[in-house]
């Protein structure tokens, strides 16, 4: 199109066909700037936008939990799958024994009631208040034991970072990364980040060893050990990298992408500009 | 100096002191001789000097950085300034590279520069190496100068392999880890060169003070002396350029390096190094306080090798199961084997592929014309190729963030990967070669005819033609201008014999040049003028 305008505009008016065809042409990276400004605000306000949404995570509130409640709102959204009695049905298990920390952790999460059979339950925004989580959880827990809510003397983030890095770094990274950035597991399933996780559901992930998480018990890590855990963890939420933007935490990968998109990118165009032709 | 030129008293300085050093080194005469090296303009020339300033924005920030590193693996307790390490037991190289990160001024930025500037000066040595091949930049007189780039390519993969196995982190230490298996796979030698290596069983206390020898030592010393004769010998064969007007293979057309070019590529190295620092200002790379000292036992979900060694990596990931076995008392790991003999005889092929590439054409003239791709379809093909199976292997490297981030299975996109590992090659390779094909069609066609003006035309008999509008004569040299091959002719040779190795040149040469558009003719441009 741009060959066809600007051969019939020499003919009217320049002598030089190539001078009017540079002269009448938006720069060949004028579209491209403009796709990247384009791309990089609307990510950019999109990550705002959702960092603030997520920030705001509701507070663990345990009250006068009441297990008659907690009975009806299990017929009403739990009982199709873990049946009437939570006995277990050929397509839930059954619910003997995992205690209120369990019900805590998988409903307070938004992993129950599941939206869809999967590789493994992901998480949604929670269905549940606290309230009425709490609930829920008196009446499985008054089943039969099992474990329960933890004390909030072990949520407090106030334990050792050091020890919890270094439990951490042995028992939990090597499914969920040194920074608890996640990763991959079999078949589709994976172990999920640990940012912005609250303390108590920390804790009740490593008591009741959700999905395909191990069951880390007080013999294996003491409450103490599991407080430094989440000490540790809390502190990587609330430091940010002393290195600038973390670029995800994911290693390595991350840091290849960023040098050759960004990297060398801006390198490349830079050569551009210098070996065009003046206009 | 000229007469012509009032002088002044600056003047006169510069030509006393001028003069004063050129009496004493006899300097002007290589000052004439590389002032006047011509460099000719085109964005793609410049990927080798980007190279070259990163490697420079190396040096410097490694020099700071010896400063204060201790290559030793004893063991002491941190007290240093970040908390969720305070107490903890590690070795002393960890211990300094937490003190550069934390506790020395400006210590993180010298790192992050560092890293930073490692990972583009190989990523601008792969643009590099790419662009040299796809414009057969490495044809005679320049093959000894692909091989010395190749070199320096290798080198720059050890050097970056070695830096990232210093601060004896969690993740260095697993790197080290995969390197020690990859030794111990091969076959009898293995275990010794690994004790070797790791001065007893891995990870002994050596290892780090050794490969801080050859990083800051034996390998930039060799770095730097082939990167010398690299520039030497770019300086002798002159710089390639692509076709153009008044540009032939005799002469080259461009900017001398003194004055402009030297401005222009002094600026171009604050420009790179401008962008690493401020990369490094903004952007954390190895973070290695969260990933904490070096102990055998763990390995961090995602820990990946540095971009450039990721294609190995990843040939270790697409091994399949099961290919190890016991024979003659020795451990047989083929899972090892296998790409460690594919990998080196991609890197190989890579090293000599000018020298394959020349016997096959039995071209011995010298060649100064960058080719564009599409006038050498079977080697741009066969590069394609090489970067599809390289890009696998690559992409391999990740397939645990490949498949949380796109929410896949790993099994599912390793075998996906394992399947295009041996399918991507080919689909690359010919697709490469007709879309090298189909331009080149286009530029014969542009070439003779024009191109389409878009204006319809009535004619008085009620036919409509467009009316294509003639290229000019400069436009045109750029689209015919280039050299044509024909597959190789089998002749017998002075005995009356055709050898095999004749045989198989010729079968070569005719994979390479088969598939040909044969290049305008005069007498087709001059007919296609009276039209």
């Amino acid at each position: 199109m741009g060959i066809r305008k600007t051969t019939r505009m020499a003919k009217n008016s320049s002598p030089s066909a190539t001078a009017g065809r540079k002269a009448n042409r938006r720069h060949p990276l004028a579209t491209v700037a403009l796709i990247v400004i384009g791309l990089v605000s609307t990510g950019g306000a999109y990550a705002l936008f959702s960092s603030t949404a997520s920030a705001d995570t509701p507070a663990a509130v345990s009250g006068a939990a009441s297990a008659a409640q907690g009975e009806k709102l299990f017929a009403a959204n739990c009982a199709t799958c873990h049946g009437m009695n939570a006995q277990g049905t050929s397509v839930g298990p059954s619910l003997y024994g995992v205690g209120a920390a369990s019900v805590s952790f998988q409903v307070g999460t938004g992993r129950m009631p599941l939206a869809q059979q999967g590789p493994q339950a992901e998480q949604k925004p929670a269905q549940f208040t606290d309230a009425q989580v709490a609930d829920l959880a008196a009446w499985v827990a008054s089943l039969a034991p099992g474990p329960g809510i933890p004390d909030s003397k072990y949520l407090q983030g106030n334990g050792n970072s050091a020890t919890g890095a270094e439990l951490f770094r042995v028992n939990c990274a090597m499914c969920h990364n040194v920074a608890g950035a996640g990763g991959a597991l079999t078949e589709g399933k994976f172990a999920p980040a640990l940012t912005g996780v609250t303390a108590a559901h920390i804790y009740e992930a490593m008591v009741t060893g959700p999905q395909n998480m191990p069951v880390f018990n007080d013999a294996n890590l003491t409450p103490s050990q599991k407080s430094d855990i989440i000490t540790y963890l809390k502190y990587l939420d609330t430091n940010p990298s002393p290195g600038g933007i973390d670029l995800g935490n994911l290693g390595p990968v991350s840091e290849g992408l960023f040098i050759w998109i960004f990297g060398l990118g801006a390198v490349v165009g830079v050569t551009i500009w210098i070996a065009a032709k003046a206009n | 100096m000229s007469t012509a030129v009032p002088t002044t008293r600056g003047s006169r300085f510069t030509g006393a002191a001028a003069n004063y050093i050129d009496e004493r080194t006899s300097i002007s005469g290589l000052v004439k001789e590389l002032g006047r090296k011509i460099f000719p303009d085109h964005w793609s020339f410049m990927l080798g000097e980007v190279a070259l300033y990163s490697f420079v924005t190396i040096l410097l920030s490694g020099t700071f950085l010896t400063f204060f590193f201790q290559p030793s693996m004893a063991t002491v307790t941190y007290e240093g300034s970040y908390i969720p390490l305070k107490g903890i037991d590690m070795s002393a190289a960890y211990q300094s590279a937490l003190d550069i990160s934390f506790d020395i001024r400006g210590g993180l930025l010298f790192r992050q520069i560092h890293h930073w500037a490692a990972l583009l000066f190989i990523a601008a040595i792969g643009l590099h190496m790419v662009r040299i091949y796809f414009t057969g930049a490495f044809r005679k007189p320049r093959e000894i100068n692909w091989v010395i780039g190749f070199v320096l390519f290798i080198l720059a993969l050890a050097e970056g392999f070695t830096g990232y196995s210093l601060p004896d982190d969690l993740l260095s230490g697993n790197g080290l880890r995969i390197i020690d298996g990859l030794i111990k796979g091969l076959p009898i030698v293995g275990t010794w060169i690994s004790y070797l290596l790791f001065g007893g069983e891995f990870p002994g206390n050596d290892i780090v003070a050794r490969l801080f020898s050859l990083h800051i030592l034996l390998l930039p010393a060799i770095l730097v002396a082939a990167l010398g004769v690299h520039l030497l010998l770019m300086v002798i064969n002159k710089h390639t350029q692509f076709a153009g007007p008044g540009r032939t293979n005799e002469n080259v057309v461009g900017v001398p390096i003194l004055p402009v070019f030297a401005a222009k590529a002094g600026g171009f190295f604050f420009v790179v190094f401008g962008i690493i620092v401020l990369i490094a200002a903004f952007f954390t790379i190895n973070p290695i306080w969260v990933y904490g000292p070096y102990d055998p036992s763990p390995v961090s979900a995602g820990t990946q090798p540095d971009w450039y060694i990721g294609f190995a990596d990843g040939a270790l990931r697409l091994m399949p199961p099961g290919l190890e076995f016991v024979w003659l008392n020795h451990t047989w790991s083929f899972n090892i084997i296998i790409p460690v003999v594919v990998l080196g005889l991609f890197i190989v092929t890579v090293a000599i592929y000018p020298f394959v590439e020349a016997w096959i054409t039995g071209d011995k003239r010298e060649h100064h014309i960058a080719e564009r791709p599409r006038n050498a379809p079977t080697r741009t093909a066969i590069g394609a190729a090489g970067v599809t199976f390289y890009c696998v292997l690559w992409a391999a490297a990740g397939s645990d963030l490949i498949s949380t981030h796109f929410m896949l299975t790993i099994e599912g996109v390793t075998h996906t990967l394992q399947a295009l590992v041996f399918v991507g090659p080919f689909v690359a390779y010919h697709l490469a070669k007709r879309i090298a094909l189909g331009l080149q069609k286009k530029d014969r066609e542009i070439a003779l005819h024009g191109f389409e003006s878009g204006r319809i035309v009535r004619l008085p008999g009620g036919e409509y033609v467009e009316i294509h509008e003639q290229l000019s004569e400069y436009e045109r040299w750029r689209l015919v201008s280039f050299v044509d091959y024909k597959p190789l002719m089998l002749r017998p040779d002075s005995r009356g014999r055709i050898s095999f190795a004749q045989r198989m040149r010729a079968g070569l040469s005719r994979w390479f040049f088969e598939d040909r558009i044969s290049p305008i003719s005069r007498t087709q441009i001059e007919e296609s003028d009276h039209h």
